[in-house]
């Protein structure tokens, strides 16, 4: 058994003068008044990675910087994935009797750090080194890859990927932190600048600058008690190269192991926290793991389905695309919001039931997956 | 094991592959084994550049100047003829499901294969 006992998030955007260790201290610092814990009862530390201050011990630099001395320590990289993996370590890790309240934390100063280019050339990097790299292929590229296939097997339209768009700066207007505030239209999407076809600039989540952090505790600190009911991964390849074809894919193995560990079905999920670094990676998630049929999924945005007060409630912060992506600190905002939403602090944002939550992470080019039912329990 | 052939990777105008002779698997990214399962005598060999396009993303943000200086370039990915999916360019206007055959074109600095449509 585990508990998610706190959480903390900080804005998303530019954070002038900040280091990532600054970042992950002030996202910590929140997760552990959340908790009402206290440095000395932090006996685990799980931490991400830092393109802009890459280190090959980042755990123990934060616990020296942060003034934690953990009985265990270390970071973890599954890209995109990372912050869940983590959570899901941790979950194991408090359940096995290793230790009994971790922090799980990054940030990163993505943004004021380092140029758009450095964070872009750093990123391509999960392409092959031989094979993918010197072709100038992009993040964006590969997933614009993806795209063109997903969208020529299924029906899929550019005008379809933008409503995920519209849909997560919706979200994000109505949270003070979200690195954009101004809403657009489809419309927008559609007349931004091409990126990597078919996807445009507005179809890409942004570079930001922020940090986030939670506890996972093997006892409830607090009255309100998010659980982690179980959680399950898949990793099917590295490169988009070598990816296996599109209805077999990683989301739809590791939801189905999620679902067996937990016994939970699709149907119980009453609100949802799925990564979206791109319009089609939220596309395709969603229809992977059971949210829409195939294809479908923006037909349900249109009609209301994924927005506050529709049936399956999906990224309220503003996700990846709109409340900004930060490294693994991004989509840790994502079970940062579903924390907020199950123990009913979301303010205007809250959604009328989130007893359950279904959390997906997906690192590389849909290469590692992470997914994760979260139960709230009185 | 043989000697490794070159190709485009080290600046040479050729695509490879290995076929493993115990199980018949074949593979792109070239290694020392197959990656299906494990024996350590696959066989490499040229191959013919035919294929299909099975993805395409047109490039219009680079991300150095050696690649900014060829926007817009349009990424493949193509199924080629001897079973393994390769990553190249292409031309602009190709689309998926057109049988396309390799050439090669420098771009930033290097050789990389590209792909016209087969008349």
């Amino acid at each position: 058994m585990s508990f998610i006992t706190g959480v903390g998030l900080t804005s998303f955007g530019k954070h002038e003068g900040s280091s990532s260790l600054d970042l992950m201290s002030k996202a910590a610092q929140a997760a552990l008044d959340d908790a009402g814990l206290k440095r000395a009862e932090i006996d685990g530390i799980l931490c991400g990675y830092s393109t802009v201050s890459p280190h090959i011990m980042l755990a123990t630099v934060f616990a020296e910087h942060f003034g934690i001395r953990p009985a265990y320590a270390h970071a973890v990289q599954v890209g995109g994935a990372t912050g869940l993996a983590m959570t899901m370590l941790a979950h194991h890790l408090v359940d096995a009797g290793v230790a009994r309240n971790v922090l799980v934390v990054a940030g990163e100063n993505r943004l004021t750090g380092q140029s758009r280019d450095a964070s872009i050339q750093a990123l391509a990097q999960v392409g092959h080194p031989d094979y993918e790299v010197p072709l100038g292929a992009t993040i964006p590229a590969y997933y614009g890859l993806v795209a063109t296939r997903y969208m020529h097997e299924y029906g899929v339209t550019e005008q379809d990927l933008a409503e995920f768009a519209v849909l997560m700066r919706a979200h994000a207007c109505t949270h003070p932190g979200a690195q954009f505030h101004d809403p657009i239209e489809v419309a927008d999407v559609m007349a931004s600048k091409p990126v990597a076809m078919p996807l445009k600039l507005l179809d890409c989540c942004p570079v930001s600058d922020g940090g986030a952090a939670f506890v996972i505790s093997r006892e409830r600190t607090g009255e309100a008690g998010v659980r982690i009911r179980g959680c399950a991964q898949a990793h099917t390849h590295q490169h988009v190269t070598a990816a296996p074809a599109l209805s077999e894919l990683g989301a739809e193995i590791s939801i189905a192991r999620a679902r067996e560990a937990t016994g939970l079905a699709i149907s119980d999920i009453r609100y949802a926290a799925i990564y979206d670094s791109f319009t089609i990676t939220l596309a395709m998630l969603l229809e992977d793991l059971g949210l829409a049929a195939r294809g479908e999924a923006a037909a349900r945005v249109r009609a209301g389905h994924f927005g506050r007060d529709g049936a399956m409630p999906l990224n309220t912060h503003g996700g990846l695309l709109s409340y900004g992506h930060c490294g693994v600190g991004g989509a840790m905002a994502h079970l940062v919001e579903a924390h907020l939403q199950m123990t009913g602090r979301a303010a205007n944002r809250q959604v009328r039931d989130a007893s359950i939550a279904l959390l997906h992470g997906d690192g590389g080019v849909l290469s590692s997956h992470v997914s994760m039912f979260l139960e709230r329990v009185r | 094991m043989s000697k490794r052939l070159a190709d485009w990777t080290r600046g040479e105008q050729a695509i490879t592959y290995q076929t493993c002779t115990a199980c018949g698997h074949v593979q792109y990214f070239h290694r020392a084994f197959c990656a299906t399962c494990g024996a350590s005598d696959s066989r490499e060999q040229r191959a013919s550049g035919k294929g299909r396009v099975y993805a395409t993303s047109l490039v219009c943000r680079a991300a150095t100047p050696e690649t900014r200086a060829h926007v817009p370039y349009n990424i493949l990915l193509v199924d080629c003829a001897e079973g393994f999916r390769m990553m190249a360019h292409g031309e602009n206007d190709l689309a998926i499901g057109d049988d396309v055959i390799a050439g090669f074109k420098p771009f930033a600095g290097k050789l990389v294969p590209f792909f016209t449509k087969r008349k």
